[in-house]
Protein backbone atom coordinates (compact mmCIF):
# COMPACT_ATOMS: atom_id res chain seq x y z
CA UNK A 1 0.00 0.00 0.00
CA UNK A 2 2.91 2.41 -0.98
CA UNK A 3 1.08 4.98 -3.42
CA UNK A 4 -1.63 5.91 -0.56
CA UNK A 5 -0.16 8.87 -1.50
CA UNK A 6 -1.77 9.72 -4.92
CA UNK A 7 -4.98 8.79 -3.90
CA UNK A 8 -7.95 11.40 -4.30
CA UNK A 9 -8.30 12.88 -1.15
CA UNK A 10 -9.70 16.17 1.14
CA UNK A 11 -8.47 17.27 3.82
CA UNK A 12 -11.18 18.24 6.68
CA UNK A 13 -10.10 21.06 8.29
CA UNK A 14 -13.12 20.91 10.36
CA UNK A 15 -13.24 19.72 13.84
CA UNK A 16 -15.14 16.74 14.10
CA UNK A 17 -17.00 15.63 17.87
CA UNK A 18 -16.58 12.00 18.13
CA UNK A 19 -18.84 10.13 20.23
CA UNK A 20 -15.85 9.03 22.17
CA UNK A 21 -15.53 12.82 23.29
CA UNK A 22 -12.15 13.17 21.77
CA UNK A 23 -11.78 16.19 18.67
CA UNK A 24 -10.12 16.30 15.36
CA UNK A 25 -9.86 18.24 12.81
CA UNK A 26 -7.30 18.66 9.63
CA UNK A 27 -7.77 14.74 8.63
CA UNK A 28 -7.49 13.32 5.48
CA UNK A 29 -10.45 11.58 3.28
CA UNK A 30 -9.92 9.51 0.97
CA UNK A 31 -12.64 8.68 -1.80
CA UNK A 32 -13.89 8.48 -5.58
CA UNK A 33 -15.93 9.95 -8.09
CA UNK A 34 -17.48 8.08 -10.65
CA UNK A 35 -19.29 9.78 -13.47
CA UNK A 36 -20.28 13.43 -13.48
CA UNK A 37 -22.25 15.77 -11.11
CA UNK A 38 -24.81 17.20 -14.11
CA UNK A 39 -25.74 21.31 -14.04
CA UNK A 40 -28.63 20.82 -11.44
CA UNK A 41 -26.27 18.49 -9.04
CA UNK A 42 -29.12 17.03 -8.57
CA UNK A 43 -27.89 13.24 -9.68
CA UNK A 44 -25.61 12.82 -7.12
CA UNK A 45 -25.67 9.09 -5.00
CA UNK A 46 -23.09 9.30 -1.97
CA UNK A 47 -21.97 5.14 -1.22
CA UNK A 48 -21.09 3.83 2.23
CA UNK A 49 -18.95 0.55 2.00
CA UNK A 50 -18.83 -1.98 4.21
CA UNK A 51 -16.47 -3.62 7.12
CA UNK A 52 -13.42 -4.55 4.73
CA UNK A 53 -14.60 -1.84 1.80
CA UNK A 54 -12.88 1.26 0.49
CA UNK A 55 -13.69 3.92 -1.65
CA UNK A 56 -12.94 2.07 -4.98
CA UNK A 57 -16.72 0.66 -5.28
CA UNK A 58 -16.31 0.36 -9.16
CA UNK A 59 -13.72 -0.25 -12.13
CA UNK A 60 -9.46 -1.07 -10.69
CA UNK A 61 -8.97 -0.62 -7.54
CA UNK A 62 -5.22 1.08 -8.28
CA UNK A 63 -3.63 0.01 -5.06
CA UNK A 64 -5.05 -3.64 -4.80
CA UNK A 65 -5.49 -3.96 -8.73
CA UNK A 66 -8.66 -5.95 -8.27
CA UNK A 67 -11.92 -5.25 -9.29
CA UNK A 68 -13.85 -2.43 -7.14
CA UNK A 69 -15.91 -3.89 -4.74
CA UNK A 70 -19.30 -3.24 -5.52
CA UNK A 71 -18.45 -3.83 -9.56
CA UNK A 72 -21.81 -5.66 -10.14
CA UNK A 73 -23.61 -2.61 -8.91
CA UNK A 74 -21.96 0.72 -10.19
CA UNK A 75 -20.67 1.21 -13.64
CA UNK A 76 -21.75 2.41 -17.15
CA UNK A 77 -25.54 1.20 -17.80
CA UNK A 78 -25.56 -0.97 -13.98
CA UNK A 79 -27.82 -0.75 -11.36
CA UNK A 80 -26.22 2.79 -9.92
CA UNK A 81 -25.39 3.96 -13.74
CA UNK A 82 -22.68 5.73 -13.85
CA UNK A 83 -23.88 7.42 -17.11
CA UNK A 84 -26.44 8.53 -15.56
CA UNK A 85 -25.49 9.30 -11.75
CA UNK A 86 -22.74 11.00 -10.04
CA UNK A 87 -21.54 8.24 -6.84
CA UNK A 88 -19.19 9.50 -4.50
CA UNK A 89 -17.72 7.09 -2.49
CA UNK A 90 -15.34 7.22 0.38
CA UNK A 91 -12.91 5.05 2.62
CA UNK A 92 -14.25 5.52 6.18
CA UNK A 93 -12.65 7.34 9.18
CA UNK A 94 -10.60 4.07 10.74
CA UNK A 95 -9.80 2.72 7.45
CA UNK A 96 -6.82 1.54 5.64
CA UNK A 97 -7.27 3.50 1.97
CA UNK A 98 -6.08 6.56 3.21
CA UNK A 99 -8.69 7.97 5.14
CA UNK A 100 -8.00 9.29 8.68
CA UNK A 101 -7.12 5.44 10.45
CA UNK A 102 -5.19 4.28 12.88
CA UNK A 103 -2.29 3.66 10.35
CA UNK A 104 -2.28 7.62 10.05
CA UNK A 105 1.02 9.37 11.15
CA UNK A 106 0.73 11.10 14.22
CA UNK A 107 2.52 13.97 13.67
CA UNK A 108 3.94 14.78 17.39
CA UNK A 109 5.51 11.46 17.55
CA UNK A 110 5.86 10.81 13.80
CA UNK A 111 4.91 7.50 14.18
CA UNK A 112 1.58 5.28 13.14
CA UNK A 113 -1.05 6.38 15.64
CA UNK A 114 -1.83 2.18 15.99
CA UNK A 115 -4.04 1.93 18.65
CA UNK A 116 -3.90 6.03 19.87
CA UNK A 117 -5.92 6.23 17.22
CA UNK A 118 -9.48 7.57 18.76
CA UNK A 119 -12.48 4.33 19.04
CA UNK A 120 -14.84 5.55 16.34
CA UNK A 121 -18.99 4.99 15.33
CA UNK A 122 -20.48 4.75 12.64
CA UNK A 123 -21.88 8.17 13.96
CA UNK A 124 -18.45 9.46 13.21
CA UNK A 125 -17.96 8.13 10.01
CA UNK A 126 -21.35 9.30 8.41
CA UNK A 127 -20.41 12.98 10.29
CA UNK A 128 -16.98 12.96 8.78
CA UNK A 129 -18.26 11.60 5.28
CA UNK A 130 -20.97 14.61 5.30
CA UNK A 131 -18.55 17.22 4.90
CA UNK A 132 -18.42 15.43 0.74
CA UNK A 133 -21.39 17.67 0.25
CA UNK A 134 -19.66 20.28 0.93
CA UNK A 135 -16.58 19.48 -0.98
CA UNK A 136 -18.97 18.81 -3.80
CA UNK A 137 -20.98 21.94 -3.10
CA UNK A 138 -24.00 19.45 -3.24
CA UNK A 139 -27.30 20.79 -1.51
CA UNK A 140 -29.03 17.49 -1.22
CA UNK A 141 -28.33 14.15 -2.81
CA UNK A 142 -30.29 12.16 -4.82
CA UNK A 143 -29.76 9.20 -2.83
CA UNK A 144 -27.35 7.12 -0.32
CA UNK A 145 -26.73 3.22 -0.62
CA UNK A 146 -24.98 0.82 1.36
CA UNK A 147 -25.21 -2.43 2.25
CA UNK A 148 -24.32 -4.55 5.55
CA UNK A 149 -22.14 -2.10 7.25
CA UNK A 150 -22.32 0.74 4.62
CA UNK A 151 -26.31 0.49 5.09
CA UNK A 152 -25.95 1.41 8.93
CA UNK A 153 -23.79 4.12 8.05
CA UNK A 154 -26.94 5.04 5.59
CA UNK A 155 -29.13 4.77 8.43
CA UNK A 156 -27.51 6.84 10.47
CA UNK A 157 -26.97 9.77 7.54
CA UNK A 158 -30.36 10.08 7.03
CA UNK A 159 -31.29 10.28 11.01
CA UNK A 160 -28.27 12.95 11.09
CA UNK A 161 -29.17 14.67 7.91
CA UNK A 162 -33.08 14.26 7.71
CA UNK A 163 -32.91 16.82 4.13
CA UNK A 164 -30.11 16.06 2.34
CA UNK A 165 -30.88 12.76 0.60
CA UNK A 166 -34.21 12.26 -1.62
CA UNK A 167 -33.57 8.29 -1.82
CA UNK A 168 -32.32 5.52 1.10
CA UNK A 169 -31.20 2.18 -0.02
CA UNK A 170 -30.29 0.48 3.20
CA UNK A 171 -29.40 -3.30 2.03
CA UNK A 172 -29.10 -6.01 4.32
CA UNK A 173 -28.04 -4.46 8.00
CA UNK A 174 -29.84 -3.97 11.42
CA UNK A 175 -30.31 -0.73 13.07
CA UNK A 176 -29.15 -2.70 16.06
CA UNK A 177 -25.92 -4.94 16.32
CA UNK A 178 -27.40 -8.09 17.92
CA UNK A 179 -25.21 -10.36 20.67
CA UNK A 180 -24.26 -12.98 17.59
CA UNK A 181 -23.01 -9.37 15.23
CA UNK A 182 -20.65 -8.53 18.43
CA UNK A 183 -19.57 -12.37 19.61
CA UNK A 184 -18.33 -13.02 15.84
CA UNK A 185 -16.97 -9.69 15.76
CA UNK A 186 -15.08 -10.20 18.94
CA UNK A 187 -13.91 -13.56 17.90
CA UNK A 188 -12.18 -12.13 15.00
CA UNK A 189 -10.37 -8.97 17.27
CA UNK A 190 -9.39 -11.89 19.69
CA UNK A 191 -7.55 -13.59 16.34
CA UNK A 192 -5.83 -10.30 15.50
CA UNK A 193 -4.91 -9.25 19.43
CA UNK A 194 -3.52 -12.82 19.87
CA UNK A 195 -1.15 -13.11 17.41
CA UNK A 196 2.00 -11.90 19.14
CA UNK A 197 3.22 -9.67 16.23
CA UNK A 198 0.24 -7.52 16.96
CA UNK A 199 2.72 -6.05 19.46
CA UNK A 200 -0.57 -4.17 21.38
CA UNK A 201 -0.95 -2.36 18.39
CA UNK A 202 1.84 -0.70 17.48
CA UNK A 203 3.29 -3.66 15.12
CA UNK A 204 4.03 -0.63 12.10
CA UNK A 205 6.98 0.65 14.80
CA UNK A 206 7.82 -2.69 15.48
CA UNK A 207 7.91 -3.82 11.16
CA UNK A 208 5.56 -6.55 12.28
CA UNK A 209 2.17 -7.81 10.90
CA UNK A 210 -0.22 -9.74 12.67
CA UNK A 211 -0.75 -11.71 9.43
CA UNK A 212 -2.06 -14.82 11.00
CA UNK A 213 -4.47 -13.10 13.17
CA UNK A 214 -6.03 -11.27 10.81
CA UNK A 215 -6.63 -14.12 8.34
CA UNK A 216 -8.15 -16.25 11.32
CA UNK A 217 -10.39 -13.39 11.43
CA UNK A 218 -11.17 -12.91 7.76
CA UNK A 219 -11.52 -16.80 7.72
CA UNK A 220 -14.13 -16.65 10.80
CA UNK A 221 -15.86 -13.89 8.99
CA UNK A 222 -16.26 -15.23 5.35
CA UNK A 223 -18.13 -17.81 7.04
CA UNK A 224 -20.47 -15.31 8.41
CA UNK A 225 -21.33 -14.07 5.20
CA UNK A 226 -22.37 -17.17 3.09
CA UNK A 227 -25.07 -19.54 4.15
CA UNK A 228 -24.82 -23.27 4.63
CA UNK A 229 -27.03 -24.06 1.73
CA UNK A 230 -24.49 -22.20 -0.67
CA UNK A 231 -21.06 -23.55 0.95
CA UNK A 232 -22.70 -27.10 0.86
CA UNK A 233 -23.64 -26.73 -2.78
CA UNK A 234 -20.26 -25.24 -3.88
CA UNK A 235 -17.57 -27.43 -1.51
CA UNK A 236 -19.28 -30.25 -0.29
CA UNK A 237 -17.23 -32.58 1.24
CA UNK A 238 -15.24 -31.79 -1.94
CA UNK A 239 -11.39 -32.52 -1.38
CA UNK A 240 -8.62 -30.22 -2.24
CA UNK A 241 -6.27 -31.94 -5.15
CA UNK A 242 -6.50 -34.90 -3.55
CA UNK A 243 -8.02 -38.49 -3.58
CA UNK A 244 -8.42 -39.36 -0.10
CA UNK A 245 -8.11 -37.91 3.30
CA UNK A 246 -4.51 -37.69 4.21
CA UNK A 247 -5.19 -38.47 8.20
CA UNK A 248 -3.17 -34.70 8.72
CA UNK A 249 -4.30 -31.18 9.28
CA UNK A 250 -3.14 -29.90 5.93
CA UNK A 251 -6.31 -28.66 3.49
CA UNK A 252 -7.71 -31.57 2.94
CA UNK A 253 -11.35 -30.44 2.16
CA UNK A 254 -11.71 -27.63 -0.33
CA UNK A 255 -13.40 -25.40 2.01
CA UNK A 256 -10.67 -25.35 4.08
CA UNK A 257 -8.18 -24.40 1.29
CA UNK A 258 -11.08 -22.21 -0.17
CA UNK A 259 -11.03 -20.40 3.43
CA UNK A 260 -7.23 -20.43 3.85
CA UNK A 261 -6.94 -18.29 0.71
CA UNK A 262 -9.42 -15.74 1.67
CA UNK A 263 -7.49 -15.26 4.60
CA UNK A 264 -3.97 -14.81 2.79
CA UNK A 265 -5.24 -12.00 0.36
CA UNK A 266 -7.00 -10.34 2.67
CA UNK A 267 -3.98 -9.58 4.45
CA UNK A 268 -2.25 -7.87 1.87
CA UNK A 269 -5.19 -5.52 1.24
CA UNK A 270 -5.94 -4.72 5.42
CA UNK A 271 -4.66 -3.63 8.15
CA UNK A 272 -5.06 -5.44 11.52
CA UNK A 273 -5.92 -2.23 13.50
CA UNK A 274 -8.27 -0.56 11.21
CA UNK A 275 -10.22 -4.21 11.41
CA UNK A 276 -10.17 -3.54 14.93
CA UNK A 277 -11.49 0.22 15.15
CA UNK A 278 -14.20 -0.79 12.14
CA UNK A 279 -15.77 -3.69 14.03
CA UNK A 280 -16.18 -1.69 17.78
CA UNK A 281 -17.43 0.94 15.22
CA UNK A 282 -20.46 -1.57 14.54
CA UNK A 283 -20.46 -3.47 17.75
CA UNK A 284 -20.81 0.25 19.13
CA UNK A 285 -24.12 0.72 16.57
CA UNK A 286 -27.66 0.58 18.33
CA UNK A 287 -29.31 3.55 16.29
CA UNK A 288 -32.46 2.29 18.47
CA UNK A 289 -31.14 3.30 22.11
CA UNK A 290 -29.91 6.67 20.32
CA UNK A 291 -33.63 7.63 20.18
CA UNK A 292 -34.38 5.93 23.23
CA UNK A 293 -35.75 2.56 22.17
CA UNK A 294 -37.89 3.86 19.93
CA UNK A 295 -36.26 3.73 16.32
CA UNK A 296 -39.11 5.55 14.63
CA UNK A 297 -37.87 8.89 16.47
CA UNK A 298 -34.68 8.10 14.48
CA UNK A 299 -36.39 9.25 11.00
CA UNK A 300 -38.84 11.56 12.88
CA UNK A 301 -40.19 13.78 9.84
CA UNK A 302 -38.31 12.28 6.92
CA UNK A 303 -39.21 12.99 3.80
CA UNK A 304 -36.71 10.49 2.03
CA UNK A 305 -37.90 7.80 0.13
CA UNK A 306 -36.81 4.46 1.27
CA UNK A 307 -35.90 1.54 -0.41
CA UNK A 308 -35.28 -1.53 2.31
CA UNK A 309 -33.97 -4.75 1.04
CA UNK A 310 -33.07 -8.50 3.17
CA UNK A 311 -31.99 -11.59 1.22
CA UNK A 312 -33.62 -15.07 2.40
CA UNK A 313 -30.48 -16.97 3.15
CA UNK A 314 -28.52 -14.04 5.28
CA UNK A 315 -28.54 -15.14 8.57
CA UNK A 316 -26.04 -12.21 9.84
CA UNK A 317 -28.29 -9.91 9.08
CA UNK A 318 -31.38 -11.44 8.99
CA UNK A 319 -34.80 -10.39 6.98
CA UNK A 320 -36.76 -9.88 10.49
CA UNK A 321 -33.59 -7.09 11.50
CA UNK A 322 -34.50 -5.49 8.34
CA UNK A 323 -38.06 -5.43 8.96
CA UNK A 324 -37.77 -4.12 12.27
CA UNK A 325 -36.76 -0.84 10.24
CA UNK A 326 -38.96 -1.06 7.90
CA UNK A 327 -41.72 -1.24 10.98
CA UNK A 328 -40.17 1.23 12.63
CA UNK A 329 -40.22 3.78 9.39
CA UNK A 330 -44.70 2.79 8.57
CA UNK A 331 -45.17 3.63 12.32
CA UNK A 332 -44.30 6.80 11.60
CA UNK A 333 -45.90 6.80 8.02
CA UNK A 334 -42.67 7.55 5.70
CA UNK A 335 -42.01 6.16 2.41
CA UNK A 336 -40.82 2.77 2.94
CA UNK A 337 -40.45 0.07 0.11
CA UNK A 338 -39.43 -3.22 1.32
CA UNK A 339 -38.89 -6.70 -0.64
CA UNK A 340 -36.80 -10.05 0.65
CA UNK A 341 -35.03 -11.14 -2.52
CA UNK A 342 -34.28 -14.94 -2.31
CA UNK A 343 -30.97 -16.28 -2.94
CA UNK A 344 -28.68 -19.14 -1.29
CA UNK A 345 -25.72 -16.46 -1.35
CA UNK A 346 -26.32 -15.45 2.04
CA UNK A 347 -25.00 -11.92 3.26
CA UNK A 348 -22.53 -11.62 0.28
CA UNK A 349 -25.59 -11.90 -1.48
CA UNK A 350 -25.13 -7.80 -2.22
CA UNK A 351 -22.27 -7.86 -3.06
CA UNK A 352 -22.63 -10.67 -5.95
CA UNK A 353 -24.12 -11.42 -9.35
CA UNK A 354 -27.97 -11.59 -7.73
CA UNK A 355 -29.80 -10.45 -10.95
CA UNK A 356 -32.95 -10.07 -9.13
CA UNK A 357 -31.61 -7.42 -6.90
CA UNK A 358 -29.37 -5.72 -9.54
CA UNK A 359 -32.65 -5.26 -11.72
CA UNK A 360 -35.20 -4.37 -9.09
CA UNK A 361 -32.35 -1.81 -7.95
CA UNK A 362 -31.59 -0.22 -11.16
CA UNK A 363 -35.38 0.15 -11.83
CA UNK A 364 -36.12 1.35 -8.59
CA UNK A 365 -33.68 4.21 -9.32
CA UNK A 366 -34.03 5.09 -12.46
CA UNK A 367 -37.76 5.61 -12.06
CA UNK A 368 -37.75 7.42 -8.76
CA UNK A 369 -35.19 9.97 -10.47
CA UNK A 370 -37.72 10.91 -13.39
CA UNK A 371 -40.16 10.42 -10.95
CA UNK A 372 -38.74 13.02 -8.93
CA UNK A 373 -37.50 15.28 -11.80
CA UNK A 374 -41.56 15.31 -13.26
CA UNK A 375 -42.42 16.47 -9.54
CA UNK A 376 -44.73 13.37 -9.32
CA UNK A 377 -43.67 12.19 -6.20
CA UNK B 1 -58.08 -0.52 -16.70
CA UNK B 2 -60.07 -2.89 -14.79
CA UNK B 3 -63.86 -1.31 -14.21
CA UNK B 4 -63.47 -2.70 -10.31
CA UNK B 5 -60.64 0.36 -9.84
CA UNK B 6 -62.42 2.81 -11.93
CA UNK B 7 -65.15 2.64 -9.19
CA UNK B 8 -62.42 2.46 -6.80
CA UNK B 9 -60.90 5.37 -6.85
CA UNK B 10 -64.27 7.30 -7.32
CA UNK B 11 -64.60 6.94 -3.64
CA UNK B 12 -61.32 8.21 -3.20
CA UNK B 13 -60.73 11.96 -2.74
CA UNK B 14 -57.88 13.37 -3.73
CA UNK B 15 -55.12 14.17 -1.68
CA UNK B 16 -55.43 11.49 0.44
CA UNK B 17 -53.42 8.64 1.90
CA UNK B 18 -54.10 5.52 0.92
CA UNK B 19 -52.62 1.69 1.87
CA UNK B 20 -53.68 -0.67 -0.98
CA UNK B 21 -53.37 -4.21 1.33
CA UNK B 22 -52.55 -7.13 -1.41
CA UNK B 23 -51.59 -4.49 -4.20
CA UNK B 24 -50.55 -6.94 -6.58
CA UNK B 25 -48.56 -5.53 -9.23
CA UNK B 26 -49.28 -2.02 -8.55
CA UNK B 27 -51.69 -0.96 -11.37
CA UNK B 28 -54.20 0.85 -9.07
CA UNK B 29 -51.75 2.25 -6.91
CA UNK B 30 -49.61 3.71 -10.37
CA UNK B 31 -53.60 4.96 -11.42
CA UNK B 32 -54.32 6.43 -8.65
CA UNK B 33 -51.21 8.42 -7.96
CA UNK B 34 -50.88 9.45 -11.41
CA UNK B 35 -54.49 10.96 -11.42
CA UNK B 36 -55.23 11.49 -7.50
CA UNK B 37 -51.99 12.90 -6.29
CA UNK B 38 -52.25 10.41 -3.23
CA UNK B 39 -50.01 9.41 -1.04
CA UNK B 40 -49.86 5.72 -2.03
CA UNK B 41 -48.70 2.49 -0.15
CA UNK B 42 -48.88 -0.54 -1.00
CA UNK B 43 -48.63 -4.31 0.96
CA UNK B 44 -48.25 -7.51 -0.89
CA UNK B 45 -47.22 -10.89 -0.42
CA UNK B 46 -45.66 -12.43 -3.67
CA UNK B 47 -42.21 -11.32 -4.08
CA UNK B 48 -42.57 -11.33 -7.68
CA UNK B 49 -45.11 -8.23 -7.52
CA UNK B 50 -43.33 -6.32 -4.99
CA UNK B 51 -40.29 -6.56 -7.39
CA UNK B 52 -42.25 -4.98 -10.01
CA UNK B 53 -43.89 -2.65 -7.69
CA UNK B 54 -40.65 -1.23 -6.59
CA UNK B 55 -39.09 -1.41 -10.64
CA UNK B 56 -41.81 1.45 -11.02
CA UNK B 57 -40.77 2.98 -7.91
CA UNK B 58 -44.10 2.54 -5.64
CA UNK B 59 -43.93 2.34 -1.65
CA UNK B 60 -44.79 -1.49 -1.45
CA UNK B 61 -43.88 -3.56 1.14
CA UNK B 62 -43.49 -7.37 1.21
CA UNK B 63 -45.55 -8.96 3.55
CA UNK B 64 -48.81 -10.49 4.78
CA UNK B 65 -52.24 -8.82 5.73
CA UNK B 66 -52.67 -10.92 8.54
CA UNK B 67 -49.28 -10.31 10.15
CA UNK B 68 -48.34 -7.29 8.74
CA UNK B 69 -51.43 -5.16 9.34
CA UNK B 70 -50.04 -4.41 12.85
CA UNK B 71 -47.56 -2.46 12.22
CA UNK B 72 -49.56 0.80 10.91
CA UNK B 73 -50.88 3.04 13.27
CA UNK B 74 -54.64 3.33 14.32
CA UNK B 75 -56.44 5.74 11.10
CA UNK B 76 -53.13 6.43 9.22
CA UNK B 77 -54.40 6.03 6.47
CA UNK B 78 -57.68 7.72 4.79
CA UNK B 79 -58.78 4.81 2.49
CA UNK B 80 -57.50 1.03 2.65
CA UNK B 81 -58.05 -1.04 -0.18
CA UNK B 82 -58.43 -4.21 -0.27
CA UNK B 83 -59.46 -5.53 -3.94
CA UNK B 84 -60.72 -9.45 -4.07
CA UNK B 85 -58.30 -11.08 -1.54
CA UNK B 86 -60.66 -10.83 1.73
CA UNK B 87 -61.45 -14.48 0.84
CA UNK B 88 -58.19 -15.86 0.92
CA UNK B 89 -57.57 -15.43 4.36
CA UNK B 90 -57.11 -17.48 7.08
CA UNK B 91 -59.37 -14.69 9.27
CA UNK B 92 -61.17 -12.85 7.39
CA UNK B 93 -62.96 -11.38 10.37
CA UNK B 94 -59.53 -10.10 11.74
CA UNK B 95 -57.93 -9.13 8.67
CA UNK B 96 -61.46 -6.82 8.45
CA UNK B 97 -60.63 -5.59 11.64
CA UNK B 98 -57.32 -4.73 10.77
CA UNK B 99 -58.15 -2.40 8.15
CA UNK B 100 -61.10 -0.75 10.24
CA UNK B 101 -58.41 0.29 12.96
CA UNK B 102 -55.66 1.19 10.19
CA UNK B 103 -58.30 3.07 7.98
CA UNK B 104 -60.90 5.72 8.14
CA UNK B 105 -62.39 4.32 5.52
CA UNK B 106 -62.41 0.80 3.89
CA UNK B 107 -62.80 -0.43 0.41
CA UNK B 108 -63.28 -4.32 -0.10
CA UNK B 109 -63.98 -5.99 -3.38
CA UNK B 110 -65.62 -9.18 -3.15
CA UNK B 111 -65.95 -11.81 -6.21
CA UNK B 112 -69.62 -12.56 -5.56
CA UNK B 113 -70.46 -16.28 -4.64
CA UNK B 114 -73.94 -15.24 -5.19
CA UNK B 115 -73.89 -14.97 -8.65
CA UNK B 116 -76.31 -16.91 -11.01
CA UNK B 117 -74.04 -18.57 -12.90
CA UNK B 118 -71.95 -19.89 -9.94
CA UNK B 119 -75.26 -21.00 -8.33
CA UNK B 120 -76.53 -22.45 -11.45
CA UNK B 121 -73.19 -24.37 -11.70
CA UNK B 122 -73.47 -25.75 -8.14
CA UNK B 123 -77.08 -26.58 -9.20
CA UNK B 124 -77.18 -27.82 -12.54
CA UNK B 125 -73.65 -29.37 -12.93
CA UNK B 126 -73.67 -30.65 -9.36
CA UNK B 127 -69.94 -29.28 -9.15
CA UNK B 128 -68.03 -26.39 -7.92
CA UNK B 129 -67.99 -23.22 -9.79
CA UNK B 130 -65.26 -21.94 -12.14
CA UNK B 131 -66.11 -18.61 -13.26
CA UNK B 132 -63.91 -15.35 -14.90
CA UNK B 133 -63.75 -13.78 -11.30
CA UNK B 134 -63.46 -17.35 -10.00
CA UNK B 135 -61.22 -19.27 -12.25
CA UNK B 136 -60.20 -22.08 -9.53
CA UNK B 137 -60.83 -26.04 -9.09
CA UNK B 138 -61.69 -26.93 -5.58
CA UNK B 139 -58.61 -28.33 -4.99
CA UNK B 140 -55.56 -25.43 -6.36
CA UNK B 141 -57.90 -22.57 -5.18
CA UNK B 142 -56.35 -19.93 -2.85
CA UNK B 143 -60.16 -18.95 -1.88
CA UNK B 144 -60.99 -20.22 1.56
CA UNK B 145 -63.59 -18.27 2.51
CA UNK B 146 -65.90 -17.27 -0.24
CA UNK B 147 -68.92 -15.29 0.37
CA UNK B 148 -71.80 -13.93 -1.39
CA UNK B 149 -72.60 -10.24 -1.41
CA UNK B 150 -75.15 -10.58 0.92
CA UNK B 151 -73.27 -12.36 3.26
CA UNK B 152 -70.71 -9.63 3.67
CA UNK B 153 -73.47 -7.30 3.40
CA UNK B 154 -74.94 -9.31 6.64
CA UNK B 155 -71.48 -9.55 8.40
CA UNK B 156 -70.86 -5.82 8.18
CA UNK B 157 -74.41 -4.83 9.56
CA UNK B 158 -74.26 -7.71 12.56
CA UNK B 159 -70.75 -5.65 13.62
CA UNK B 160 -72.04 -2.36 13.53
CA UNK B 161 -69.89 -1.89 10.47
CA UNK B 162 -71.12 1.65 8.57
CA UNK B 163 -71.77 0.56 5.01
CA UNK B 164 -71.23 3.67 2.95
CA UNK B 165 -72.23 2.24 -0.57
CA UNK B 166 -72.13 -0.51 -2.20
CA UNK B 167 -71.67 -0.68 -6.00
CA UNK B 168 -72.40 -3.76 -8.65
CA UNK B 169 -70.49 -4.97 -11.13
CA UNK B 170 -71.66 -7.22 -13.88
CA UNK B 171 -68.92 -6.94 -16.71
CA UNK B 172 -68.97 -3.04 -17.37
CA UNK B 173 -72.28 -2.36 -15.71
CA UNK B 174 -72.20 -0.15 -12.72
CA UNK B 175 -75.30 -0.02 -10.18
CA UNK B 176 -75.96 0.74 -6.94
CA UNK B 177 -76.82 -1.56 -4.38
CA UNK B 178 -79.57 -0.33 -1.94
CA UNK B 179 -80.96 -2.36 0.64
CA UNK B 180 -84.36 -2.65 -1.78
CA UNK B 181 -82.57 -4.70 -4.49
CA UNK B 182 -79.93 -6.24 -2.35
CA UNK B 183 -81.76 -9.42 -2.89
CA UNK B 184 -81.90 -9.34 -6.89
CA UNK B 185 -78.23 -7.20 -7.34
CA UNK B 186 -76.86 -10.71 -5.40
CA UNK B 187 -78.08 -12.76 -8.07
CA UNK B 188 -76.73 -10.41 -11.07
CA UNK B 189 -73.59 -9.02 -9.72
CA UNK B 190 -69.93 -10.87 -10.40
CA UNK B 191 -68.50 -7.94 -7.60
CA UNK B 192 -69.48 -6.29 -4.46
CA UNK B 193 -67.44 -3.23 -3.95
CA UNK B 194 -68.30 -1.91 -0.45
CA UNK B 195 -67.41 1.77 1.33
CA UNK B 196 -66.69 0.78 4.75
CA UNK B 197 -66.62 2.63 8.30
CA UNK B 198 -66.35 1.42 11.90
Amino acid sequence: MSNLNKLNSVLIKKTLKLDCGKEISNFPLAYETYGNLNENKDNAILIFHALTGDQYASGINPVTNKEGWWNYAVGPGKPFDTDKFFIICANVIGGCMGSYGPGSIDPLTNKPLGTNFPVITINDMVNAQYNLLDHFKIEKLFAVAGGSMGGMQVLQFVSNFPNKAKVALPIACTASHSAQNIAFNELGRQAIMSDSNWKEGLYNEKLTNPDKGLAVARMAAHITYLSKQGLQEKFGRNLQERSDLKFGFDADFQIESYLRYQGSVFVDRFDANSYLYITRAMDYFDLTKQFGGNLSKAFKNTKTKFFIISFTSDWLYPTSENKDIVIALNAIGADVGFVEIKTDKGHDSFLLDVPDFLSTIKNYLNTTYSNINERRI
Amino acid sequence: MKEEFKVISKFIEEKSRVLDVGCGDGVLMEFLSKNKVVDIRGLEISKEKVKKCLSKGLAVIEGDAENDLKQFPDLSFDYVILSQTLQAFMNPEKVIENLLRVGKKVIVTIPNFGHWKVRLDLLFKGEMPVTKNLPYQWYDTPNLHMCTILDFYNFCNNRGINIFKTISLNGQTISNIKRSNLKYKNLISELGIFLLEK
